[in-house]
């Protein structure tokens, strides 16, 4: 990401990071050393990167661009910037990426953005209001999404919250979570397990081990369930004792802003 | 065997009006230089094929080119939207866009399955997705369809075969016969290639001889149409070895494309104003 996200007083307080810092660190926190995680373009970008230079050196990144094991120094800002080819244990093609690695169930985990994200974890990046062929918002599409939520063992979302972003029901589903519950994934031949964590700037949400609804289980210092709920779509439901997630150590934020500090203006 | 011409020349003989062109570059080796010929040469009613329509087709969508965009991923990478794309099909502005939506996986497919000489290419995809129920919506044929495994009784997905018109990619070099080589990231230019009628390909060099590359992909001069020596003609797109992405004008793309008039101002002073090859 290129652009810090401005601050709000009010919300950060006394604290002396944003809630940008915070998402991004508790995203890079669920991806564990030697895992292969296919990266989304924007903020699992930083994530997963982050999650490089801290706990997780041995994490392998693998972008959709065909680059697998890659180990950019600076945050790329596309998915086929040049550092990313010239740190990498393999260019593959797009079609190879695509049929030899992600499709058989090769990846652990997918690491994804959202526009739009409903109660059973479905994501859409397509269309928003109006109809699909008049449309009041056009997204980009699908990109690598949909096989990527398919196929990788799991899945974890970040996303920005609010009551627009985590929505009752996507208005498209351009990658499929749970689709409408228990037995959804199964029915659609579906080889990965799914969206198992969606990571926002309150806290983290997994889903309902019977009923699948993505449920509040652990929250940022200071950030309340009320606070979580209001900015939700659905009538979001939280567990009896959500943890109390820890703030960003002083050594992921110094990576986190080395990164950021150096936005990926140029390369080489 | 390919043809070393300008660039003007290239594309006044491969692309026509109402072809169907697949630029190609997968972030990197974007065709950029011979985008904007098109666009100078005022092509119209083209359909559009790209993975990742990126800025080059926001500039021939805004440029009135274009009649129907196939593609998978329709933003500024790292940025946010393409506004020309949006306005195109928010508002019909400067005409109507008709779409045709995939995903990645089913787009690298189709030129597989068009570079094989099938009809079809089959994968694991789209299951549960709008982009699988709405294919055909707002479309003349559908080209996402389920199919049975004759052996295992498992239903996968077909997807239809692309077959462009003219492929048009940039590549580092080709040598006097034509034959083209090209490395790093190689996305699906090879296929786009071996998928249509014809092809251009740009390079940032013509050499005597290819010396031998590790993971280079060599296209040989009998598969390749025309060659145009365009240094450059990446940008702002880049060249591995030659040039880095110019990720200022990419982040700069978001404020000129926003606006309508902004974005004609730019037209003229940076493509029409321009001579063919000059970035």
């Amino acid at each position: 990401m290129t652009s810090q996200v401005s601050i709000n007083p009010a919300e950060v307080g006394e604290l002396a990071y944003t809630p940008d810092e915070m998402m991004t660190v508790a995203a890079a926190r669920a991806l564990r050393d030697g895992m292969t995680c296919f990266v989304g373009i924007g903020l699992p970008s930083a994530a997963a990167n982050l999650a490089r230079a801290t706990h997780a050196p041995g994490l392998i990144l693998i972008y959709e661009s065909g680059t697998i094991g890659a180990k950019p120094d600076q945050l790329p800002l596309s998915i086929g910037d040049g550092i990313l080819a010239e740190t990498a244990d393999a260019v593959v093609s797009v079609p190879e990426i695509f049929n030899y690695w992600l499709q058989p169930g090769r990846i652990d985990v997918g690491f994804l953005g959202a526009a739009q994200i409903d109660k059973f974890g479905n994501i859409n990046t397509t269309v928003i209001g109006g109809d699909y062929g008049n449309p009041r918002v056009r997204l980009p599409g699908a990109g690598g999404a949909p096989e990527i939520a398919a196929s990788c063992r799991e899945v974890i979302v970040v996303v920005r919250q609010s009551s627009r972003s985590l929505v009752e029901q996507v208005d498209f589903i351009t990658s499929v979570g749970y689709g409408s519950g228990p037995g959804d994934r199964e029915r659609l031949g579906l080889t990965g397990s799914g969206p198992k964590k969606i990571i926002t700037d309150l806290g983290v949400l997994e889903p309902d081990p019977v009923t699948l609804e993505f449920t509040v289980t652990g929250l940022y210092p200071g950030v309340s369930a009320a606070a979580a709920k209001e900015r939700t779509g659905w009538d979001l439901a939280v567990t009896a004792a959500p943890a109390i997630i820890g703030a960003p150590t002083p050594a992921e934020l110094d990576a986190l802003r080395r990164f950021q500090g150096t936005p990926a203006r140029s390369h080489q | 065997m390919a043809e070393i011409v300008s660039l003007a020349e290239a594309v006044e003989r491969a692309i026509h009006d109402g072809d169907a062109v697949a630029m190609e570059g997968f972030t990197h080796l974007i065709p950029f230089a011979a985008g904007h010929e098109v666009i100078r040469q005022r092509r119209r009613d083209l359909t559009l094929i790209r993975m990742t329509p990126d800025l080059i087709y926001d500039q021939l969508i805004g440029a009135g080119c274009v009649r129907k965009l196939i593609f998978s991923w329709g933003g500024n990478p790292g940025v946010g939207s393409l506004h020309r794309f949006r306005d195109a099909v928010e508002h019909a502005w400067p005409a109507a866009l008709e779409i045709e939506e995939h995903s990645h996986a089913g787009m690298a497919n189709r030129y597989v399955a068009g570079a094989s000489g099938l009809p079809f290419a089959v994968l694991r995809g789209y299951n549960g997705t709008g982009l699988e129920t709405r294919n055909g919506d707002h479309d003349s044929a559908s080209t996402i369809k389920p199919i049975t495994c004759p052996f295992t009784g498992e239903t996968l997905t077909a997807v239809a075969a692309i077959r462009p018109d003219v492929a048009v990619i940039h590549a580092q070099r080709a040598d006097r016969s034509g034959n083209v080589q090209f490395w790093g990231i190689a996305g699906v230019q090879k296929e786009a290639v071996l998928s249509s009628d014809r092809s251009v390909v740009t390079v940032e060099e013509i050499v005597e001889r290819l010396d031998p590359r590790p993971q280079a992909v060599v296209l040989p001069s009998w598969t390749v149409s025309y060659v145009a020596r365009v240094p450059g003609g990446a940008h702002p797109s880049y060249a591995l070895g030659y040039s880095v992405r110019d990720n200022d004008y990419y982040l700069g793309w978001d404020s000129i494309s926003r606006d309508r008039d902004a974005f004609t101002r730019w037209l003229d002073e940076r493509v029409y104003e321009v001579p063919a090859g000059q970035p």
